[in-house]
């Protein structure tokens, strides 16, 4: 009986081959079984649906005031910007890391000194491109903690990043991007759709 | 009777290894008898890891996981269930405990260099638990839904988004949405309370393998092991762990739960260190609050994340960031192989050593003090400052090691 059983510990080549071939099979079944629950992590149907434009009727908005609304579960910011306001823009550029937003987070028709359609109404994501804090909208001028040189702009509490009054980022912050311009259209002179470029691809 | 006893043992015994797992891990486990206090917060780790598992279970029974119910069930346990408020501070409390003893334990390994040779794997093993403890706090704090819960965690996930090519994907892979959300929360809770505490436990069991595999070390960084009454094989400065050190523990264990109620009853809120006062306000996705900082035992690491402002070489300062805040946690990890000095304990190391430590000390404190507070240009500059000496003490330690004057070792542990 012994003999009949008696184990072989060298690894003959067929029996090495066996093993890879069994490892390697074995390998793939993992992979194939893993797949079913990695793509469940995935965002569902039901959130990859949610997302549609939203309409907002900016005709309230006064000059200086920040309104905030939602769209994809993120705060998007519109901004009424006075001249005043304007004006600091170009003062700011030699303090800013991306003055010509030369990077692609805006779409083509906001690639500006603005960041916008229209000059005066500024529309961006209110996510700071660091990580994912919502900045604060500092209008005052040269307060103390933001020191001499504040000329306004949204200040993000988390990590100290800084960005002007068409969410262009300054040099030496965490943030390496400017704010996101989402992509958005105006339907009439008061009414502005966020999240798509037409009422008809909305 | 004793008889009727032993022939249960018997039958116990020839079916399971009890007597054998006993004697092992306990009767005759052979300790070093020189521990002082420092070797209280292993097994005090242990009870922390119990309270919070036990605590947990009775708070997964009124809790819901859901964005819209988690704050109210949060305040349902506080206020309406039974003890809910007792059971609640016991879980929150025993979380920032956990960190205080588990940072104790580490600092006692640092001191007596219980990470070097033959103990490499044990320490090792420690940091994986440091790791799955790390991701438990952090899943856990999310669970209440307050602001400082949602912010705190868009800061961590959005981290993921830095890095490249797949960032992006992997952000939403691990949220289940585009943005941190129900999704996020309902997969947080299953990791809170399902994987990461099984990972944890298990992990634990292997610390514990490991480490009466090479034995345990002592303040006077000397292998017990190496001297042995030549008649019996036991270590002649090793005493079996039980009775003597489950006693001692159990001293520990008492002194622990003084101050363990003495928080629980009268500050669980800890002046808003270990319940921030953010975080009693539902979270609000349109609205970060004007200050935000992490729980305590996370504020070193956090410094190091907002220190980074300059773009180096091709990568981005938030890539950075995010890579010394990690390196921060995973620099333990090589801590047995940067450590050069012919001793283990700081007893026999010399001044170089102390002085290299006490700045580690320093710094990851200042660093700890800075998290929680709002960035300044000059906080950021001492940010800066001080992660440049945390890391010094790592990265230097091969060098600083080697040449210190060191005191030679005794051949028997000392008082």
């Amino acid at each position: 009986m012994a003999d009949s059983f008696s184990i072989n510990n060298e690894m003959s080549g067929r029996r090495k081959f066996l093993v890879a071939a069994t490892s390697v099979a074995g390998g793939v079944a993992c992979a194939g079984i893993a797949t079913p629950f990695v793509k469940s992590m995935m965002p569902s149907e039901r959130a990859k649906a949610a997302g549609a434009p939203v309409e907002v009727d900016i005709s309230r908005l006064e000059p200086g005031m920040l309104l905030m609304v939602e769209w994809r579960g993120r705060v998007v910011w519109i901004l009424d910007r006075t001249p005043e306001m304007l004006a600091t823009l170009e003062k700011l550029e030699p303090q800013l890391s991306d003055p010509g937003s030369d990077k692609d987070q805006q779409p083509d028709y906001a690639k500006n000194r603005t960041r916008s359609i229209k000059p005066a109404i500024l529309v961006v994501e209110g996510i700071c491109t660091h990580l994912g804090c919502s900045p604060v909208f500092r209008k005052d001028i040269a307060p103390q903690d933001l020191g001499a040189d504040w000329l306004g702009g949204f200040f993000c509490p988390c990590h100290g990043s800084k960005f002007d009054l068409a969410g262009r980022v300054y040099k030496s912050v965490p943030a390496p991007t400017n704010m996101v311009v989402p992509p958005h259209v105006y339907l009439s002179d008061n009414v502005l759709l966020i999240g798509a470029e037409s009422k008809e691809s909305a | 009777m004793s008889k009727q006893k032993n022939s249960f043992l018997e039958w116990i015994d020839k079916r399971f290894p009890m007597t054998v797992t006993w004697r092992e891990h306990l009767s005759e486990y052979y300790a070093p008898k020189n521990f002082n206090f420092w070797y209280f917060f292993g097994s005090l780790a242990l009870l922390v890891l119990v309270n919070q598992l036990i605590t947990g279970i009775f708070l997964t029974m009124s809790y819901k996981p859901d964005a819209s119910l988690a704050f109210a069930s949060v305040e349902y346990i506080m206020r309406d269930v039974d003890y809910g408020w007792l059971i609640r501070y016991m879980h929150s409390t025993g979380a920032s405990m956990f960190f205080v003893v588990v940072y104790l334990h580490m600092f006692r390994g640092m001191i007596y260099g219980s990470y070097r040779k033959p103990r490499e794997l044990l320490w090792l093993i420690g940091m994986a638990i440091f790791f799955v403890l790390m991701s438990l706090a952090f899943t856990g704090y999310i669970l209440p839904w307050g602001q400082m819960s949602y912010w705190g965690a868009q800061v961590i996930v959005s981290m993921f988004e830095a890095i490249p090519f797949i960032g992006e994907t992997l952000h939403n892979w691990i949220l289940g949405d585009f943005m941190l959300s129900d999704a996020a929360l309902n997969r947080f809770f299953a990791y809170h309370v399902v994987t990461l505490p099984v990972l944890i436990v298990v992990l634990v069991f292997v610390h514990v393998i490991a480490l009466h595999e090479v034995g345990s070390n002592n303040p006077d960084g000397i292998e017990i092991k190496e001297n042995k009454n030549p008649e019996t094989k036991i270590p002649v400065d090793g005493i079996p762990f039980h009775p003597y050190y489950t006693v001692k523990d159990i001293f520990g264990v008492v002194g622990f739960l003084i101050v363990f109620c003495g928080i629980i009853f009268f500050a669980p809120e800890m002046g808003g260190y270990f319940l921030e006062y953010n975080n009693f306000i539902p979270a609000n996705t349109l609205q970060t609050p004007d200050h935000i900082a992490p729980v305590w035992y996370f504020t070193p690491y956090y410094s190091m994340l907002r220190a980074v402002t300059v773009n180096f070489l091709w990568i981005d300062a938030k890539l950075w960031g995010v890579f010394l805040m990690v390196a921060g946690v995973a620099v333990f990890c090589f801590l047995p192989w940067l450590d050069r000095s012919p001793v283990k304990s700081i007893r026999y190391k010399g001044p170089i050593f102390k002085f290299a430590l006490a700045m580690f000390v320093i710094s990851f404190f200042v660093l700890g003090w800075l998290g929680t507070q709002s960035p300044t240009p000059l906080y950021t500059l001492l940010a800066q400052i001080f992660s440049v000496i945390y890391f010094a003490f790592f990265i230097l330690m091969p060098w600083y090691s080697k040449i210190d004057k060191t005191k030679p070792e005794p051949k028997r542990v000392t008082k």
